[in-house]
């Protein structure tokens, strides 16, 4: 039997609810355009877990990170079946360790770092945030042991990330601990020189660290958050790229409409899964990160959608306003979407993780130097960079210096993930795999900043900061 | 309060005994039909039945398992997936 049409009572019913197109438009964002949750991060409070004795310390963080997040992993899973959307990672954040293993009076936290990689491995999470310290005024003891910590950690373990927030638009920058940062970056690179410096990709530098942001290196728990949340990371460039190539000759004002549209409809998609993801947990549902996160899949790519508004390559003159428009559109369709849209929200623009970017980077279309004009219009900043291993930490300072600077006077967050691969330079491609993809080796400025940075001290905090 | 409804979607070449397969499945495990419809996009026969279930404790995963099985025999794409999915994406 074959049936050629079917007609119910019910299907105007049905139609009012849905309509099979946008049933199919969705599939489509699916299957085709790589629509997921990329994140569902877990933010538990460590605050309760000071010891003097970091052994009963470490004891302590294991029990209560893995008691809460037994059944992360299944329960993602089960709204991955439930909704039909793929939940990428399954991740944990915990209160900056500075904070928390500050009491333990201990200079070297490597076995902090390496009880949280055995909880992410127990629990079965891909990764997890918060070997961080806040340092943006001033650094106290546990915040020096913990940055000092940083390079053996991150290369000893395989799943903990660690940041640093150096700079707010409150407080300035710390001009000391950018010094130092290019140092730990240098070492962190040397100490896993056998995989590319890959420890540096799992290390993240701040200006303003949003405290509930569940994207990786960069999330922790911070010290105002509940003692148990859920944030969702919601991911789709492939959408917006697509959504944008499917416009015939459009304005400019039209492609915003429709990133606006787009957004709006993937967030609405997150929080739904979110706050049931949440609720199943006994967790507090925190907030809806819209971040079009690139990966190395065709068309999944920021740089397409720059490209399919008109740009010949990535990187050319007239890409840092048309990132700008992207960006505004993917706010202020995803705030319209959600009320809980929080973190970074916003466009990701990770070298390494998008292929097109990487394509941009090999015809000489994109340099560091837009890259970083890029990070003033969008959220985040100078993301999976590879620069020559030869690159000296005063320049790798200067160059967090100049970030941080954006993020401060702009009152936005703005990061630094740099690689300086060991033993590579300028043109040389680093294959790290996965998510984090391939990193071709960019050039940088070689006239020295170094006394500069050797100034030390503080950039005050700027007039924008006097708003009370 | 999760929808204790189902969008299911088949998407593929069109051939005789789609419908007939994919509802004795469905019977097999108690899922109800509320709604059909069919039509061809894009040069592909697709399905679209909103389903329904009365149990509380449905067992979800073996019938999205049965039904991709359902659909790897009949050379369709199907999925199972909750209508707050697709309501709350278009509809505000």
């Amino acid at each position: 039997m074959k049936i050629l049409s079917v007609s119910c009572t019910g299907y105007e019913v049905f139609l009012m609810r849905v309509h099979p197109k946008e049933i199919l438009e969705t599939i489509k964002m699916v299957s085709n355009e790589n629509l997921d949750i990329r994140t569902v991060t877990m933010g538990i409070s460590l605050r309760d877990c000071c010891n003097p004795d970091i052994d009963a310390f470490n004891n302590n963080i294991y029990e209560k990170m893995t008691t809460h997040a037994q059944d992360l992993v299944s329960t993602a899973e089960e709204m991955q079946s439930l909704y039909g959307i793929p939940v990428i990672n399954k991740r944990l954040s915990v209160t900056p360790i500075s904070i928390v293993a500050e009491s333990c009076g201990e200079d070297d936290l490597t076995s902090v770092a390496e009880t949280l990689d055995r909880v992410a491995k127990d629990v079965d999470v891909d990764f997890i945030g918060g070997f961080s310290a806040l340092v943006h005024k001033g650094m106290t003891r546990g915040d020096a042991a913990l940055i000092n910590s940083i390079p053996k950690s991150l290369s000893g373990t395989k799943k903990v990330c660690s940041s640093v927030n150096v700079a707010t638009t409150k407080a300035g920058i710390n001009m000391d601990a950018v010094a130092q940062m290019g140092h730990i970056i240098k070492k962190t690179a040397d100490m896993s020189k056998d995989d590319g410096g890959i420890g540096c990709a799992k290390l993240v530098v701040f200006a303003n660290a949003p405290e509930d942001n569940p994207f990786m290196a960069g999330a922790f728990h911070g010290v105002g958050e509940p003692e148990v949340s859920i944030n969702v990371g919601v991911s789709g460039p492939g959408v917006v790229n697509s959504a944008v190539r499917a416009l015939n000759d459009p304005s400019l004002g039209d492609i915003s409409e429709s990133i606006k549209k787009t957004s709006f409809k993937i967030t609405r998609m997150g929080e739904v899964i979110g706050k049931e993801v949440a609720k199943r947990l006994g967790a507090q549902f925190g907030v809806l990160d819209l971040s079009l996160a690139p990966t190395p899949a065709v068309g999944d790519s920021v740089a397409a959608i720059l490209e399919a508004m008109g740009l010949e390559s990535c990187g050319t003159h007239g890409t840092t306003a048309a990132l700008a428009l992207l960006n505004d559109a993917v706010k202020k369709g995803g705030s319209m979407a959600s009320s809980s849209v929080g973190g970074l929200s916003g466009a990701f623009i990770p070298v390494s993780e998008d292929a097109d970017m990487i394509r941009a980077v090999q015809r000489g279309s994109l340099s560091l130097d837009k890259l970083e004009a890029m990070t003033s219009v969008c959220s985040v900043g100078l993301d999976m960079i590879a620069v020559p291993g030869e690159t000296s930490a005063s320049t790798i300072s200067a160059i967090i210096a100049d970030e941080m600077a954006i993020g401060m006077i702009n009152r936005k967050t703005t990061a630094v993930r740099l690689i300086p691969v060991p033993g590579k330079d300028i043109g040389d491609v680093v294959e790290y795999g996965g998510l984090l993809g391939t990193a071709p080796v960019m050039a940088v400025n070689n006239f020295s900043s170094e006394q500069f940075i050797l100034r030390g001290g503080r950039i005050p905090a700027p007039i924008q900061a006097l708003t009370n | 309060m999760v929808s204790n409804r189902f969008i299911i979607t088949a998407i593929g070449v069109d051939k005789v005994g789609i419908v007939a397969g994919i509802t004795q499945k469905m019977a097999d495990y108690n899922v109800g039909i509320i709604d059909i419809s069919q039509t061809i996009m894009e040069d592909m026969f697709t399905m679209i039945m909103l389903a329904g279930v009365e149990e509380d404790n449905f067992d979800l995963s073996s019938f999205q398992k049965a039904m991709s099985e359902t659909g790897k025999m009949l050379d369709l794409d199907i999925r199972v997936q909750n209508e707050d999915t697709f309501r709350f994406m278009h509809r505000i």
